[in-house]
């Protein structure tokens, strides 16, 4: 397998001009990929091409000009469902992000849940994996249960199989945390979800960047994605599902496009799939620019993604533990988040101390609110790599969480 | 005004002090105490603001809960600063701490101890935990306003 060179990478990135970007004066060290990525010139070129040159609606237009609009779309579902290994593009409905096609997929199941049905997903699931859910739930008088995690925190199989229950509906849970950063064996899930006649959502918002995603060899129902996380643009994303699940689906959204005809009495025939569920002028510039972040990807090689990233996160979890003022919550998982906390000072007070050094990392709740209930913590730090970060981003952020107990130094130092 | 590092090591001695040893942390079931909840989806801060007002007058200011440094200690050192003051006398507090936070001139007679905060804004992502717990005073007085009106 090729190494993967990220001071190369980066002269793929603005952010990144001349390999030694600067932000305010310092080198840039950004360890918050979790919540978003940087975007490659290629993508912003994508994007920038629809504006500039072929701006058109999609499905609309008889003229040559939306044409080539409606060619670039459709190349780029296409790339998705490729990209997905989906059996097929009209699989693949475009979203404004995994937020979206969580609450599509949730709501759109509202004529398939009634009072009593279950409902399963783990205490560690991002607040977009959760909220729709608990709302569908009070809807239909459905019960919300969790697959308790184990030791690790991280969620297993033998522990989902404790919850299920005839009355299983829906099992959604995140392929990689994004508190955890264990990835979950989803086949195996998805089997035992399937076994109870369950269907499977994976929430692949921190898997999909960042290992390779086979939809079909992993069996689920659905997997939803954004495009931010994965260097594409922000306000794009896209909602798998299968055929069948989809025909079932209840559009979340009703307007223009989605439909093929209605009349004066209520009568409404509904556009075939995809379409059906990308009501309006969808985010046809985003699209294209998913599409463009997907061939960048897989031009680099998910296998040298994700040992890079093992690597930094290895060099990581060794540095802190060495520094001896951290706790590490996941010290043994698979991706590139590492979770922890600096002994005795708040979460939040670090990661000031650590921006103040160049340090840029996420802290809090990381929007899984019931975690910290989990972790017997109020608050942690999350620093998350991505292909373009560097061993000088680690030392960076080892070096700086040296001295966080002087984090006040961030106001008067 | 500069500050020298004199006063700049006072300034941190204040914050751990009041972020360690917080004053006037204490919850109470107390009917006649208004209680103000601050908390926010971007930061952990999660904390509980317990103020008596009686006659226009704050009697009592009390606070509990978790919040990080900045957040704490400002909390504590307003209760502090709030006792026996009036609504007109507290909201011009919080009026000058806002402007210092903001970089503007201030007064700093009217600080007191809060002055400690006159560098938050090197931060600027952490100016509201060092608000926190003056809004949610700005909240309290809106309910005992309410109140009041109620009760009319």
């Amino acid at each position: 397998m090729k190494e993967l060179d990220p001071l190369a990478l980066r002269k793929d990135f603005p952010m990144y001009q001349d390999h030694a970007s600067l932000f305010e004066g310092k080198p840039l060290v950004y360890l918050d990929n979790a919540a978003t990525t940087f975007k490659p010139y290629c993508v912003l070129e994508a994007e920038e091409g629809y504006y500039r040159n072929y701006t058109a609606n999609t499905r609309r237009g008889d003229y040559s000009l939306a044409h080539q609009a409606d060619v670039a779309y459709q190349k780029a579902r296409e790339k998705v469902a490729s990209f997905l290994n989906a059996s097929s593009p009209e699989e693949v409905v475009f979203t404004s992000g995994d937020t979206f096609g969580l609450n599509q997929v949730a709501f759109g199941l509202l004529p398939q849940l009634s009072a009593g049905d279950e409902i399963v997903l783990s205490p560690s699931e991002h607040a977009s994996n959760v909220l729709p859910w608990f709302r569908v739930a009070k809807l239909t008088g459905a019960i919300i249960k969790y697959v308790p995690l184990d030791e690790k925190g991280e969620v297993i199989p033998e522990n989902l199989k404790k919850v299920l229950t005839s009355r299983t509906k829906v099992v959604a849970l995140a392929s990689v945390s994004n508190v955890m950063g264990y990835s979950v064996d989803v086949k195996s899930l998805a089997s035992l979800a399937h076994s109870v006649g369950a269907l499977y959502v994976d929430d692949g918002a921190q898997s999909v960047p960042h290992h390779k995603t086979d939809v079909q060899e992993n069996d689920v129902d659905f997997l939803v994605f954004s495009g931010h996380k994965m260097c594409g643009p922000t306000g794009s994303g896209a909602l798998y599902g299968k055929k069948e699940q989809l025909e079932k689906l209840e559009p979340l959204c009703y307007g223009g496009e989605m439909n093929a005809r209605f009349h004066s009495d209520g009568y409404v025939s509904y556009d075939d799939l995809p379409y059906r569920l990308e009501a309006g002028t969808q985010n046809i510039a985003g699209a294209i620019g998913l599409g463009r972040a997907c061939e960048y990807l897989e031009s680099i090689g998910f296998d040298a993604i994700a040992k890079h990233e093992r690597k930094l996160r290895d060099l990581a979890v060794k540095g802190l533990e060495e520094n001896g003022n951290a706790v590490i919550y996941n010290p043994k998982a698979d991706g590139g988040i590492v979770t922890f906390n600096i002994k005795d000072v708040f979460a939040q007070d670090v990661a000031t101390y650590l921006s103040s050094k160049g340090v840029f990392v996420r802290s809090g709740q990381h929007c899984a609110k019931i975690l910290p209930e989990v972790l017997k913590t109020q608050g942690t730090v999350r620093a998350s790599f991505y292909l373009y970060n560097t061993e000088e981003d680690v030392k960076a952020l080892i070096e700086a969480c040296k001295t966080a107990e002087d984090f006040l130094d961030a106001y008067f130092a | 005004m500069p500050i020298s590092l004199n006063q700049e090591e006072m300034m941190r001695e204040i914050i751990i002090d009041n972020y360690k040893n917080p004053r006037n942390f204490k919850e109470t079931d107390d009917p006649s105490y208004i209680t103000i909840h601050m908390d926010s989806d971007s930061c952990i801060d999660d904390i509980y603001i317990q103020v008596k007002i009686k006659d226009g007058i704050i009697e009592d200011a009390l606070w509990h809960g978790k919040g990080c440094a900045i957040s704490s200690a400002s909390t504590s050192i307003m209760t502090e600063n709030i006792k026996g003051k009036n609504e007109k006398e507290a909201m011009k507090m919080m009026e000058e701490f806002n402007k210092m936070l903001a970089g503007q001139p201030y007064d700093e007679e009217a600080l007191g101890d809060a002055i400690c905060f006159a560098n938050v804004n090197r931060q600027p992502s952490r100016i509201t935990c060092a608000n926190i717990s003056w809004r949610g005073l700005a909240k309290a007085f809106k309910e005992e306003e309410e109140k009041e009106h109620e009760s009319k």
